[in-house]
C-alpha cells in the first residue's frame, strides 16, 4: 500500500476499553431500559473502571456478561454509574439568588409547581423546601423530585443525613440567606440528622429519566444542578427540551454553578435571569 | 510501518496539558509569559487551590499573558491558542470531540480538580498528539496522568526537581516512569516553543 502519511486531525482510534464501554451501555439499555449511552465518556469510563475494581472483575466485557444475567449485580452497578454526591444549600449564592430574584415572582402564582430533576439523595429537595417555607410558599407548592436511581430516591424520602455533614450545611444555609436557626429543621439522633418530615409533605418522589421519559407536569421552576455535566450535548439538548416544555410562560430554570446553556441548542430559548448564579428564564 | 522512524522530526502535538500545585502560579507565569503570537496550541491547566472559593486564576493570568485565558466551562470547545483553567471543585476532562466536560466525582488523591483526571482523559482524546507538563507541587497528583500520556504515545515533560519550588510532584512523576524531558523552566519553555512551531508547520 502506498498511502500518503498525512497527519490526521481526527481523534485517535477507539481503544478496546471505549469499545467495551459502548457495548456495556448498549447491553444495559437493551436488558434494563436504563439509557447511559449518551453520557460523557471520560467520567463514565472512570466510574466503570472503579466499579470493576470494587466488584473484582477483570474487564468491562466480563462485567457485561455478568450484568446481563444478574439483575442484582446491575442494581449494584447502578450505584456506581450514578453520582450520588450532593450537599444541602450547595453553592449558597444560588439559593440567595432564588430568594431575591425568583421567589417574588413565584409569589404571584396561586399555586406553584417545582421540579427537582436528578434529585439524588434529596439534599437539594430539603434545601428548597426549607427556603420555600421561610418565604411563605411551601404550603402552596408541589415539588416533584425525580431521579433514575431507586436507592437514592429511597434515601431522599427518608430525609436522614449524616450528622458530620451538618456543620458544613449550617454554614451554607446561613450564607444562603437562612432566616432561622438551621437546627430548627432537624433532630439529631446517633450519627444522623433527621429532617422535619413536614418539609416534604408536599413532595412527590418519582422515578424519571431525562434520557427516556417525557414531561409529566407544567412547572414554574425547574432546578437541575450538576446533572447535565454528565450528559453529552445531544442528551443535554433532550433534557433542556423537557425543561422547556414543562416550564410555564416565563418559567425559571436553575443549573449548577459551572453549567451553562451556551453550548446547547437551547441558548436562544432561555434568557439569563441571574447569570452568575445560573438562573435562566424561558424566553418569550 | 515507518521505515525512517529513527530520525523522526518533532512530534506533531495538538494540545498541551499542564499540572502544578504549590508554587505553580509563579512557575506557570515564567513558563508562559510573552508567548509569540499568533499562538496556536491550546493550553489546559489544573492548578490545585483550596475548594469552595471562586477562582480568579483566569483573570490573574489574562492580565499577565498574551494568549486569551478562560475558566473551562462544561462542553466548551478548545480553541486554538487559548488557555484554560479547571474550575475549583470540579474535575475537568477533555472528550474525544475536543470539548471539555466537568464532573463532581469525589476528589482523586485529595484533589478536585485532579491533574491525573485531566491528563488521562486528554490522553484518550488526543493519543500521541498530546504533551503533558508537570511542574512544582507538594503531592503526587499528575504522576499517573503523565504515565497515561506516555503510554498513549504522547510527550511528557517534568520540571527539574532541583529547580522546582516544591519537588514532590516532579519527583513522583520521575519515580513512576522516565519522562521524555526533565528540564528547568527556561528549557521547558524552549520545548514548548518547539512543539508550537512543529504544530504550525
Amino acid at each position: 500500500m502506498n498511502r500518503t502519511a498525512t497527519p490526521s486531525p481526527l481523534p485517535s482510534p477507539l481503544s478496546n476499553t471505549e469499545i467495551e464501554l459502548r457495548l456495556l451501555m448498549e447491553a444495559i439499555y437493551l436488558k434494563y431500559s436504563y439509557d447511559f449511552r449518551d453520557y460523557t465518556v471520560a467520567s463514565q469510563k472512570r466510574r466503570v473502571l472503579h466499579a470493576l475494581a470494587q466488584l473484582g472483575l477483570p474487564s468491562i466485557s466480563a462485567l457485561q456478561e455478568k450484568v446481563l444475567r444478574d439483575p442484582g449485580l446491575f442494581g449494584r452497578l447502578l450505584q456506581y454509574l450514578t453520582i450520588p454526591v450532593s450537599e444541602m444549600f450547595r453553592d449558597p449564592a444560588y439559593f440567595l439568588a432564588l430568594r431575591q430574584h425568583v421567589v417574588p415572582i413565584l409569589h404571584t402564582y396561586p399555586s406553584v409547581k417545582v421540579w427537582v430533576a436528578g434529585c439524588s439523595t434529596g439534599e437539594e429537595v430539603f434545601s428548597l423546601a426549607i427556603l420555600l417555607r421561610e418565604e411563605g410558599l411551601l404550603s402552596r407548592t408541589q415539588i416533584y423530585a425525580t431521579d433514575i436511581n431507586p436507592a437514592s430516591l429511597e434515601k431522599a424520602r427518608q430525609g436522614i443525613f449524616p450528622i458530620e455533614s451538618i456543620r458544613g450545611y449550617t454554614a451554607n444555609y446561613q450564607r444562603a440567606g437562612g432566616r432561622s436557626s438551621f437546627s430548627d429543621y432537624y433532630t439529631a439522633a446517633y450519627e444522623a440528622a433527621r429532617f422535619d418530615p413536614s418539609l416534604c409533605a408536599g413532595v412527590i418522589f418519582a422515578d424519571h429519566s431525562l434520557a427516556t421519559d417525557s414531561v409529566f407536569a407544567e412547572t414554574q421552576f425547574v432546578s437541575c444542578r450538576n446533572v447535565l455535566i454528565y450528559f453529552n450535548r445531544e442528551l443535554q439538548d433532550r433534557a433542556l427540551s423537557l425543561f422547556h416544555e414543562s416550564l410555564c410562560h416565563r418559567g425559571f430554570l436553575g443549573l449548577g454553578a459551572k453549567e451553562s446553556i451556551d453550548f446547547s441548542s437551547y441558548s436562544e430559548r432561555f434568557d439569563a435571569h441571574a447569570k452568575p448564579e445560573r438562573i435562566y428564564r424561558k424566553a418569550t | 510501518m515507518k521505515p525512517n522512524a529513527m530520525q523522526s522530526p518533532p512530534k506533531r502535538i495538538e494540545a498541551v496539558v499542564l499540572g502544578a500545585s504549590a508554587g505553580g502560579i509563579e512557575a506557570l507565569l515564567r513558563l508562559l509569559h510573552d508567548l509569540p503570537l499568533p499562538w496556536r496550541l491550546p493550553l489546559v491547566v489544573v492548578l490545585h487551590l483550596p475548594e469552595g472559593h471562586e477562582s480568579h486564576l483566569a483573570e490573574i493570568f489574562a492580565e499577565r499573558l498574551r494568549v486569551p485565558v478562560h475558566e473551562a466551562a462544561d462542553k466548551m470547545p478548545l480553541a486554538p491558542g487559548h488557555m484554560y483553567f479547571a474550575p475549583p471543585g470540579y474535575h475537568l476532562s477533555i472528550e474525544r470531540n475536543r470539548r471539555f466536560s466537568l464532573s463532581c466525582e469525589p476528589p482523586v488523591r485529595f484533589s478536585r480538580p485532579s491533574i491525573d483526571v485531566l491528563m488521562a482523559s486528554a490522553a484518550d482524546a488526543y493519543g500521541p498528539a498530546l504533551a503533558g507538563f508537570l511542574l512544582t507541587g507538594a503531592n503526587d497528583d499528575g504522576a499517573e496522568g503523565l504515565l497515561r500520556i506516555h503510554l498513549a504515545g504522547g510527550i511528557t515533560a517534568v520540571q527539574d526537581p532541583n529547580e522546582a519550588q516544591i519537588s514532590t510532584m516532579p519527583e513522583a512523576a520521575i519515580a513512576l516512569h522516565s519522562p521524555d524531558h526533565v528540564l528547568p523552566l527556561r528549557e521547558l519553555r524552549a520545548l514548548l516553543l518547539q512543539l508550537e512551531s512543529a504544530h504550525v508547520h
